[in-house]
């Protein structure tokens, strides 16, 4: 094959774009819109709705948000340590065990002011 | 047409007919799916449409194509119509690296290849939560935002344990190409299940979770929160979610035998090489009859409780699995 792997994924996605492209335009084809006013009510269950959508959440997922940016950077950083650690021998491992200490005092602390138990 | 090279429109026909082929797949999984939860429950499950209701899923599109495509009025409607799209366009994106067996002259048989083919895969897993969590914030009614906002936090929750489950594999690898991890367990004759069970059943886990399948279906726990994130969507955009999730189930299905089970590896492949396809379809047929299986015996969590089991059990224990395996790999040294 005369192309890098990322040429190749890129044709692939654009394939992959023209299908999900094409599911999407699809629904409105066949269908007349017969549109009420009940119809395109958001659904509550069949009462009227009680009050406006504001859009507002409990704001423990923003924490989760937060905390899942700290370790997923972590995270990322272990792949190419883990590549390269038969390479890297004893001393790829102690350097990483220090960092993993580190992170884990932040778990830890975190674990300690409940960052953890939903409320 | 004489823009493009050859070998990019055979690719473009390539890429097209895995594309079909992965939808032909979802739609006799979810199929099988209903059948055998029928079979569960003391039920036949479909059998009207066609011989043993085999014509269900194409009954299944014509109905979901031809019913009125509703948009709630208050929707965002640009966000609202493309989420879908979304959702099943970067479930599609890790079928471009999968490797799906071995052609006697040793390449493998996949789109791509390329040397970070498991960092690809989890990039667009991650990416996946875009759909959902738009979806179900544009439709702008209380149930979808609930459905959507845990949904997101659920995926990234356990997207951790997902990532560092993994991580064994690349250490005792050496590669993140998917095709260099099967090549690697072949050439050691070790199936990487056998040392690695804890890593592999934490990945069998977090994948449940990623595909929002059950027990952990809470996004779209149809006794709190109507349908979750797609409450508002009809048509073919609310089967398009459906199309989305079935085909997250075949990718962490595929990976999983990737990973831990060796790929396409099986009794007299070295003989017959094309027999590693078979062997790689067998595999992850069982893991999705596991998947189902899952579905029909275990109740729903609870949601402070799947928040808990996340971060105080999976979290920590697939941090101790990557520090022991990482001490034995540096260890043994480059054997």
């Amino acid at each position: 094959m005369p192309a890098s792997p990322w040429t190749i994924i890129a044709i692939y996605f654009i394939v992959a774009l023209v299908v999900a492209g094409v599911i999407s335009i699809v629904p409105g084809i066949f269908t007349r819109k017969r549109p009420t006013k009940e119809k395109l009510e958001s659904y509550e269950c069949g009462v009227p709705p009680t009050s406006e959508f504001l859009g507002r959440f409990p704001v423990r997922f923003y924490l989760v948000a937060m905390l899942f940016v700290v370790f997923d950077v972590e995270t990322a950083a272990f792949y190419p340590w883990a590549v390269k650690l038969k390479e890297l021998g004893l001393f790829g491992f102690v350097e990483m065990l220090t960092f993993i200490i580190v992170l884990g005092i932040g778990y830890a602390y975190v674990w300690k002011k409940g960052g953890f138990s939903w409320r | 047409m004489s823009h493009f090279p050859d070998w990019a429109i055979i690719l473009a026909v390539k890429s097209g007919v895995l594309i079909f082929i992965v939808v032909t797949a979802f739609a006799y999984l979810m199929l099988l799916e209903r059948k055998m939860l029928g079979w569960f429950q003391l039920r036949l499950g479909p059998t009207w449409c066609g011989p043993w209701g085999l014509m269900q899923p194409a009954a299944d599109a014509i109905k979901l194509v031809l019913k009125e495509d509703l948009t709630p009025a208050g929707a965002d409607l640009f966000i609202y119509k493309i989420a879908p799209a979304l959702a099943v366009l970067t479930a599609l994106l890790a079928y471009a690296v999968i490797p799906f067996g071995w052609l006697p002259d040793g390449t493998p048989i996949a789109i791509a290849s390329p040397n970070v083919g498991i960092l690809f895969v989890l990039a667009a897993g991650a990416v996946g939560v875009y759909g959902i969590a738009l979806g179900g914030w544009a439709s702008q009614s209380k149930w979808s935002l609930l459905g959507g906002i845990r949904s997101t936090a659920q995926l990234i929750s356990y997207e951790l344990a997902m990532g560092l489950s993994i991580i064994p594999v690349v250490m005792l690898a050496g590669t993140t190409s998917l095709a260099g991890i099967v090549a690697a367990q072949s050439a050691h004759h070790l199936w990487y299940i056998i040392p690695l069970f804890i890593p592999a059943w934490i990945y069998g886990v977090t994948a449940l979770a990623e595909t929002n399948r059950a027990p952990f279906d809470l996004p779209e726990a149809e006794t709190e929160l109507v349908a979750g994130f797609h409450t508002e969507y009809s048509s073919l955009r609310f089967g398009t979610f459906f199309v989305a999730e079935y085909i997250n189930m075949i990718t962490v299905s595929a990976i999983r035998t990737l990973l831990f089970f060796g790929g396409g590896d099986g009794p007299w492949v070295a003989q017959f090489p094309l027999l590693t396809v078979v062997w790689f379809l067998v595999k992850v047929g069982i893991m999705l009859f596991i998947m189902i299986w899952w579905r029909a015996t275990l109740p729903r969590l609870r949601y402070d409780r799947l928040m808990t089991f996340g971060w105080k059990f999976l979290l920590p224990t697939s941090v101790a699995c990557v520090i022991i395996v990482a001490g034995v790999v540096a260890a043994m040294g480059n054997r």
